[in-house]
């Protein structure tokens, strides 16, 4: 007992309060998708399952749902191989430019995303004379990805220390050999945890890639930024919120599976 | 990744024998691919942005001109309507920090030191899974709970309150909505780590509940919160969706950037206003460090 009865009441009562109100935006989200309406008005005059029925056919949602996965999965992958090099490069070695190289893997992710945003817009258009489009999202969706794969696999090598990848070596192995039979299956759930991370930073996103996609390339969140202002597709917008809301349970999920610890795995950056 | 490297196996080279012998050249070897991309790629995209905003613009054709000249920072200082803007994203940011971190603290006081580990868990859960909800959702979210007879209009009649609608009132709140869960899990985190026996000495000593908050938890929950801000502010600093969501005509720092790269399309000014969230956030970040709070995150 190290915090009063009163103290604790008035606690549980704030967190309750809380939860509500980080859950009531979600559900109304939720009970809008079923809206007769095509306005916000509450209480909805009737309940229907037509916008879902509409929403799933809406060729526009599904077009950018794909071009979402397709960015998120080439950008996680790029972040696994970059950022699992730079946790394995700064495990031991106490180099000089150690801090310097962490504060440069979370800069990206640091400074605003307009920042970062433009630069690469910039950099893309004028420097290297690109076309924006499909790739230019990629790359800058995997520049600030790479941090999530690295707090992850970082910490992850320095509690499994290096005695086990000693023992390798002493018995042999060469280091790509202990890299692919010892340090791999033990950095694996980092690994997944680091990656599923990217993944749903990158499908999330919207700041950097206004910046990075050009006018022909539409992500999801693209999409529904597009037709959120345009009554005749509100509801189908609705429905497309639904939907990512009951999805983002996946990976909370998945997750738990992972690590069952929840706290370290998911929420090393934002 | 593991594929090249399951098949490059037995056989021992040269090559495989040095990295085995020289750390330094596999540190080096390893480094090489995430530098190219973050430290050549990215540092020179940052740097010439920077480089931009030192440059004009032909008011005429709205090419580039490559002439040094501090010309957009100093529109950025004496046109009024950007001094505004830029104090008013500010001040929006640190007031969406403040309610972030009041909100926060009780309930992570709640989850640290009273709930079960089982209501901890799914506490923690309940507060994380919020974050993986798409951003844009939560956002548009907010904009139907504060419509005209939306749900908060609805709630308020009995009361006789009304949605303040959309602007910087509802531009604040979404903001403290969208971030709270950046600022819960590091207080959490802080907290766990305050031993329960200076909740104990404390009260032994005589201090009350709100006392021993005052004088003993807050103190060392302090650097916590302070990692928590960095996120808060910073997200606030930069954004310039949700102002469009829910502000209705209210303009922040984003905004301006944005419209300067699209529609005004004069990078060179895009750039200049880009630097002040970096430079306000540098100058936090260095106050921050000096409380303890970069080792928190």
């Amino acid at each position: 007992m190290i915090i009063s009865p009163r103290l604790k009441a008035v606690l549980q009562v704030l967190t309750t309060l809380v939860v509500v109100v980080v859950y009531v935006p979600l559900l109304l989200v939720m009970v809008n998708s079923f809206n007769v309406d095509r306005t916000f008005g509450w209480p909805p005059r009737g309940l229907t399952f037509h916008w879902w029925n509409v929403a799933f056919h809406s060729s526009g949602a599904r077009h950018a749902l794909l071009v979402s996965l397709e960015v998120a999965s080439l950008a996680t992958l790029i972040s696994l191989v970059l950022g699992t090099c730079g946790a394995l490069a700064l495990r031991r070695t106490r180099f000089f430019g150690r801090n310097t190289v962490s504060l440069l893997i979370i800069l990206p992710i640091a400074l605003p995303g307009i920042v970062t945003g433009i630069a690469l817009n910039n950099a893309f258009r004028t420097m290297l004379g690109l076309q924006l489009g499909f790739l230019t999202v990629v790359v800058a969706h995997a520049t600030f990805c790479i941090v999530t794969v690295f707090n992850n696999v970082q910490a992850r090598v320095q509690r499994i220390g290096t005695s086990l990848e000693q023992a390798s070596a002493d018995l042999g192995a060469g280091p790509l050999r202990t890299f692919a039979l010892v340090t791999f299956p033990m950095l694996r759930s980092a690994l997944l945890a680091g990656g599923l991370l990217s993944f749903g930073l990158s499908f999330d996103e919207i700041v950097v890639t206004t910046f990075t996609a050009g006018s022909q390339t539409q992500t999801l969140p693209i999409w529904i930024f597009q037709n959120l202002f345009r009554p005749n597709q509100a509801p189908v917008v609705n429905v497309v919120a639904a939907v990512l809301v009951l999805v983002s349970a996946v990976p909370i999920y998945l997750a738990q599976r992972l690590s069952g610890d929840t706290v370290s795995g998911v929420t090393a950056t934002p | 990744m593991s594929p090249t490297d399951a098949t490059a196996a037995p056989a021992r080279t040269g090559r495989g024998s040095i990295l085995a012998r020289s750390s330094g050249l596999r540190t080096g070897l390893l480094l090489l691919p995430p530098m190219l991309w973050l430290g050549v790629a990215y540092l020179a995209a940052l740097a010439a942005l920077f480089v931009t905003s030192l440059w004009g613009q032909d008011d005429f054709t709205g090419a580039i001109v490559r002439v040094w000249t501090l010309h957009n920072y100093q529109d950025l200082v004496h046109i009024p309507v950007y001094r505004t803007i830029a104090f008013r994203t500010i001040g929006i940011a640190a007031l969406v920090t403040v309610v972030d971190a009041v909100v926060a603290f009780p309930i992570a006081l709640f989850m640290a030191k009273v709930a079960s580990p089982r209501v901890r868990r799914l506490l923690v859960i309940a507060v994380l899974m919020p974050l993986w909800a798409s951003y844009l959702v939560k956002a548009y979210a907010w904009r139907g709970m504060f419509s005209e007879g939306g749900l908060i209009d609805w709630a308020g009649k009995p009361f006789g309150l009304h949605s303040p609608g959309y602007g910087l009132v509802a531009t604040t709140i979404t903001l403290a909505y969208l971030w709270l869960p950046y600022m819960i899990l590091p207080i959490f985190a802080g907290l766990e780590r305050v031993p329960n026996s200076l909740f104990e000495a404390s009260g032994d000593l005589g201090a009350g509940a709100l006392t021993t908050i005052r004088r003993v938890v807050l103190p060392m929950a302090f650097p916590a919160v302070v990692a928590g801000s960095i996120f808060t502010f910073s997200l606030s600093l930069g954004d310039y969706i949700a102002v469009q969501i829910v502000g209705g005509a209210s303009q922040l720092l984003g905004n301006v950037v944005y419209a300067n790269v699209g529609s005004a399309n004069n990078l060179p000014f895009a750039s200049a206003l880009a630097t002040v969230p970096v430079v306000v956030m540098l100058v936090y970040l260095a106050a921050a460090r000096r409380t303890g709070a970069l080792d928190n995150l």
